[in-house]
C-alpha cells in the first residue's frame, strides 16, 4: 500500500465493516519508502476470500494484494516470551528447552528469564505449551505472521 | 501566480468546469466562502438550509446530468450532517466531490471547536477521503478527488480542509495538474474480448434470456446501446430500481421493473429464464428475494466495472469487467460480425409466456369517486407531462408508486434514493436537478412523512425562484412501515401513525409558496395541471390518499422471487 496515513485504518476499517476477521496483521514500510507491506493472515470460504481480495483491490491506497496461499511460501512470526522458574531446578530445563527450540535467552534477572524466538505459527505455539509445566508463564508478546513466496516469485510494484 | 489556499480552491473548481456548488457556511469555512463571494459571476453558490440537503442536492445535480455535484461544508456539525447524504451517494454510486472545513492543523485532535475526524467518520462510506496537510496538496488533492470521483464506479470523495491552510498567511504558486497518475488506481474500462465472445455465443444459444438492466446503465450512458442490443436480439428488458428509464419503458419488449415491488412477468420471466444477462446491476437483495430461489435455471452474465461486485451474491458464468457503454458497443459488433440471430421458434415461445404472466395486470387498481389513491395521482401525472418530466422521490410507497406508474422513457429523468433509501432526499435533490435544468418541469413527488425530513430546503427554493412541483401523496402514515405491520405484524401500527400533522398548505404559504389540498378524486388532475403550467412559483400539491393502500406486487422478506402476493 501507500505508505500514507490512513491507509492502515481502512484496511482494518473493510474488514471490521464487512465482518471478515483478522487473525493476525503486521505492517511496515518496504525497501521503497513510499510503500507498505501489510500482512494479514485471514481464513474464509473460497468465495469469501475472493470478495477480500476484490475489495482490497478496491481502496486507492492498495497497489497490489497477493494471496500467498495460491503459491509455496515462508512464514514466520517472532514471539518474546517471559518466564519465571517455579524451582532452581526448573531453570536448567528453560535453557534446554530453548535450546531444543532455537530461542535465545535475551534476558536474565533471578529467576525471570526473557526469550526470543521466531519460527511458523505451530512453533511459537507448541514453544508456550513445553514452557508451561514448570515455569510460570509471565507474558507471550507475539509479532504477527509475515510471508513471503518461495522461488522467484515476488511482490513488487 | 502565488495564491491563498482560498484562491487555489476556487480556481481549481473552475478548472475543473464546476457551475453550481450547494453548501453552509460555518467558521471553518469562512476564507473559502469570502472568496466564493468575490467569483459569484463565475460560480454559483446554492445556499441550503441544513447541510444534508446540500449533498441531496448536489446528489440531483448529478444524477440528473452525470457530472460531478460539488458541496461544501464546515467543520464539525456541518459535517456529521452531510453524513447520510454522503452514505446515500456512496450507496448509489453517484459522483460527488465534498468539501469539508476542518480546524487549523495545530488544532486537530485537539478536541477543538467544532472539531470532528469527518476522515475517520466518513472512511466506510465515501469512495475515498483526503486531509490537505499543506497549500501545495491543495490543487493536486482537488484534481485528483474529481478523478477518483468521476471514473471507475463513481462515488463521493470528502476534501477534509484546515482553516489555517486557506487564510492566506501561506501562498503558493497556483497550477492545476493536467493529468492525474495514481499508480494503485486504474480502473478498467474495456472488457476482456474472450468474454466479449463467450457473451455473444449465451445470447445466441439462450431459449429465454432476459436483461436484468441497473444504474450502471445511466452512469455509463449507455441508454442508446442497450436499446440497440435488446432490439437486435428481441430480448425482454427488466430495470431495476436505478435503472429506470435506461430502456425506453413504453416499449413492448420493457417488461417492467423487477425485484420487491416489481411486475409480476418481471419476477416470473427473470424467475424462468435461461439466461440472465446482468447489465450495470449488482443482484441486491431488494431483487434477488431470497438467494437460494433466485433465477434457479439461468446461466448469468454479468457487465459491471466494479470487479467485487461480480460474483458477491450470486455466481456468475460469464463475467465481463468493464464500462457498460463499451462493453455493450464491442458485444454489439461482435454480434452483427457474426450476423446470426437467437431461433425465431423460441423467441416466440418466450414471448408467449411473457404474455400470458402480462395478463395478471398485476399493477390495476381501481379509483373510486370519494378517495384519491396514490397510484392515480401518479398515473395523470404522467399524462400531463407526457412522461417527459425529471421526477425526484422520497422514499416509502409514493417510491414504489412512482416506479411503478411513471414510465421512463428516457435516463437520467429519475431520480431517488435507492441504495440507503434515504427520506428527505426528495426535495432538494428535485433542488439540484431544477438548477442543473432550469427550463424543464420537475416534479418531486413525496409523503407526509418524508416531506417533512428536509422541509427547510423550501425557503432556498424561494430564494432562487425554482418553480418545482412538490406533489405529496398524504395518508397521515408512514405508509411503507404501515404496509409491513399490516402483513407482518398483525397491524400493530407502531409508531407509523403521523399525529400533528401540519397544515401543510399554510406551511408552504409560509414559506412564500403556492400550496393546495386536494381531497376530491375529480379535483386531482385539475391542480397537476395548473402546478405543472406555473413556471414562476413553486406549487406544493397535498393530496390526501387513501390511508390503507398497500403497494403491490411484493416479494415478502424471505420469499422467492416467484412467490409474490399480488393485489
Amino acid at each position: 500500500m501507500e505508505n500514507e496515513s490512513g491507509a492502515l485504518s481502512r484496511v482494518v476499517g473493510l474488514f471490521s465493516a464487512r465482518g471478515y476477521n483478522i487473525e493476525s496483521l503486521s505492517v511496515a514500510p518496504t525497501d521503497d519508502d513510499s510503500l507498505s507491506r501489510l500482512t494479514l493472515v485471514t481464513h474464509g470460504s473460497e468465495r469469501i476470500v475472493e470478495q477480500i481480495l476484490k475489495q482490497l483491490n478496491k481502496l486507492i491506497e492498495v497497489v497490489k494484494v497477493s494471496d500467498l496461499s495460491e503459491f509455496k511460501y515462508i512464514e514466520r512470526e517472532m514471539m518474546l516470551v517471559k518466564v519465571e522458574a517455579k524451582s532452581t531446578s526448573a531453570i536448567t530445563s528453560i535453557k534446554q528447552i530453548a535450546d531444543i527450540f532455537h530461542g535465545k535467552i535475551i534476558d536474565v534477572s533471578h529467576k525471570t528469564f526473557t526469550i526470543e524466538l521466531s519460527g511458523r505459527g505451530e512453533k511459537l505455539d507448541a514453544f508456550v505449551e513445553a514452557m508451561r509445566d514448570d515455569q510460570v508463564i509471565l507474558e507471550v508478546v507475539r509479532s504477527g505472521c509475515i510471508g513471503v513466496a518461495r522461488g522467484n516469485v515476488a511482490l513488487r510494484v | 501566480m502565488e495564491l491563498s489556499g482560498a484562491k487555489i480552491f476556487v480556481e481549481s473548481l473552475k478548472a475543473e468546469g464546476v457551475d453550481t456548488i450547494f453548501g453552509y457556511p460555518g467558521g471553518a469555512v469562512l476564507f473559502l466562502y469570502d472568496e466564493l463571494d468575490k467569483a459569484a459571476n463565475d460560480l454559483d453558490h446554492i445556499l441550503v438550509r441544513h447541510e444534508q440537503a446540500a449533498i441531496h442536492a448536489a446528489e440531483g445535480y448529478a444524477k440528473s446530468t452525470n457530472k460531478v455535484g460539488v458541496a461544501i461544508v464546515t467543520s464539525g456539525p456541518g459535517a456529521t450532517n452531510a453524513v447520510t447524504g454522503i452514505a446515500d451517494a456512496y450507496m448509489d454510486s453517484v459522483p460527488l466531490v465534498v468539501f469539508t472545513g476542518q480546524v487549523p492543523r495545530a488544532l486537530i485532535g485537539n478536541d477543538a471547536f467544532q472539531e470532528v475526524d469527518i476522515i475517520g467518520i466518513t472512511r466506510p462510506c465515501v469512495k475515498h477521503n483526503f486531509l490537505v496537510k499543506s497549500i501545495e496538496d491543495l490543487a493536486p488533492t482537488i484534481r485528483k478527488a474529481f478523478y477518483i470521483a468521476s471514473t471507475g464506479r463513481p462515488g463521493p470523495v470528502l476534501i477534509d480542509i484546515p482553516k489555517d491552510i486557506t487564510d492566506g498567511t501561506e501562498k503558493c504558486l497556483f497550477e492545476y495538474p493536467e493529468e492525474v497518475k495514481i499508480r494503485s488506481y486504474n480502473p478498467n474500462t474495456r472488457g476482456n474480448p474472450r468474454q466479449i465472445r463467450l457473451a455473444a455465443d449465451a445470447l445466441l444459444a439462450a431459449k429465454t434470456p432476459i436483461f436484468y438492466t441497473g444504474g450502471g446503465v445511466i452512469l455509463s450512458d449507455a441508454a442508446s446501446e442497450l436499446t440497440e442490443l435488446a432490439r437486435l436480439l428481441n430480448v425482454p428488458v427488466t430495470n431495476t430500481l436505478m435503472g429506470l428509464g435506461g430502456y425506453p419503458a413504453s416499449d413492448p419488449q420493457f417488461v417492467g421493473m423487477l425485484g420487491m415491488h416489481g411486475t409480476y412477468e418481471a419476477n416470473m420471466a427473470m424467475h424462468k429464464s435461461d439466461l440472465v444477462v446482468a447489465i450495470g446491476s449488482r443482484f441486491d437483495d431488494r431483487v434477488t428475494g431470497n438467494i437460494e430461489k433466485f433465477c434457479p435455471n439461468a446461466k448469468v452474465i454479468h457487465v459491471d466495472i466494479d470487479p467485487a461486485s461480480i460474483s458477491k451474491n450470486v455466481k456468475v458464468d460469464v463475467p465481463i469487467v468493464g464500462d457498460v457503454k463499451q462493453v455493450l458497443t464491442d458485444l454489439l459488433a461482435e454480434l452483427k460480425k457474426r450476423g446470426e440471430s437467437p431461433e425465431p421458434e423460441a423467441v416466440a415461445e418466450w414471448w408467449g409466456m411473457i404474455n400470458e404472466w402480462r395478463k395478471t395486470d398485476c399493477l390495476r387498481y381501481e379509483q373510486g369517486d370519494d378517495v384519491i389513491t396514490a397510484q392515480f395521482v401518479i398515473d395523470k401525472l404522467w399524462q400531463l407531462t407526457h412522461g417527459d418530466a425529471f421526477v425526484c422521490s422520497d422514499v416509502g410507497q409514493h417510491q414504489m408508486w412512482a416506479a411503478q406508474y411513471y414510465r421512463f422513457d428516457k435516463p437520467n429523468r429519475w431520480i431517488n434514493s435507492g441504495g440507503l433509501g434515504t427520506m428527505g432526499f426528495g426535495l432538494p435533490s428535485a433542488m439540484g436537478v431544477q438548477l442543473a435544468h432550469p427550463d424543464e418541469t420537475v416534479a418531486c413527488i413525496t409523503g407526509d412523512g418524508s416531506i417533512q425530513m428536509c422541509i427547510q430546503v423550501l425557503a432556498t427554493c424561494l430564494q432562487y425562484q425554482l418553480p418545482l412541483n412538490i406533489i405529496s401523496l398524504n395518508n397521515g402514515y408512514l405508509g411503507m412501515v404501515r404496509q409491513w405491520q399490516e402483513f407482518f405484524y398483525q397491524k400493530r401500527y407502531s409508531m407509523s401513525y403521523m399525529e400533528s400533522l401540519p397544515d401543510f398548505v399554510k406551511l408552504t404559504e409560509a414559506y412564500g409558496h403556492v400550496g393546495l389540498q386536494i381531497k376530491d378524486p375529480a379535483d386531482v388532475e385539475g391542480a397537476l395541471k395548473e402546478a405543472i403550467e406555473n413556471k414562476q412559483r413553486l406549487y406544493f400539491l397535498d393530496f390526501l390518499t387513501n390511508p390503507e393502500e398497500n403497494v403491490y406486487p411484493m416479494v415478502p422478506a424471505g420469499a422467492g422471487q416467484n412467490e409474490m402476493i399480488l393485489v
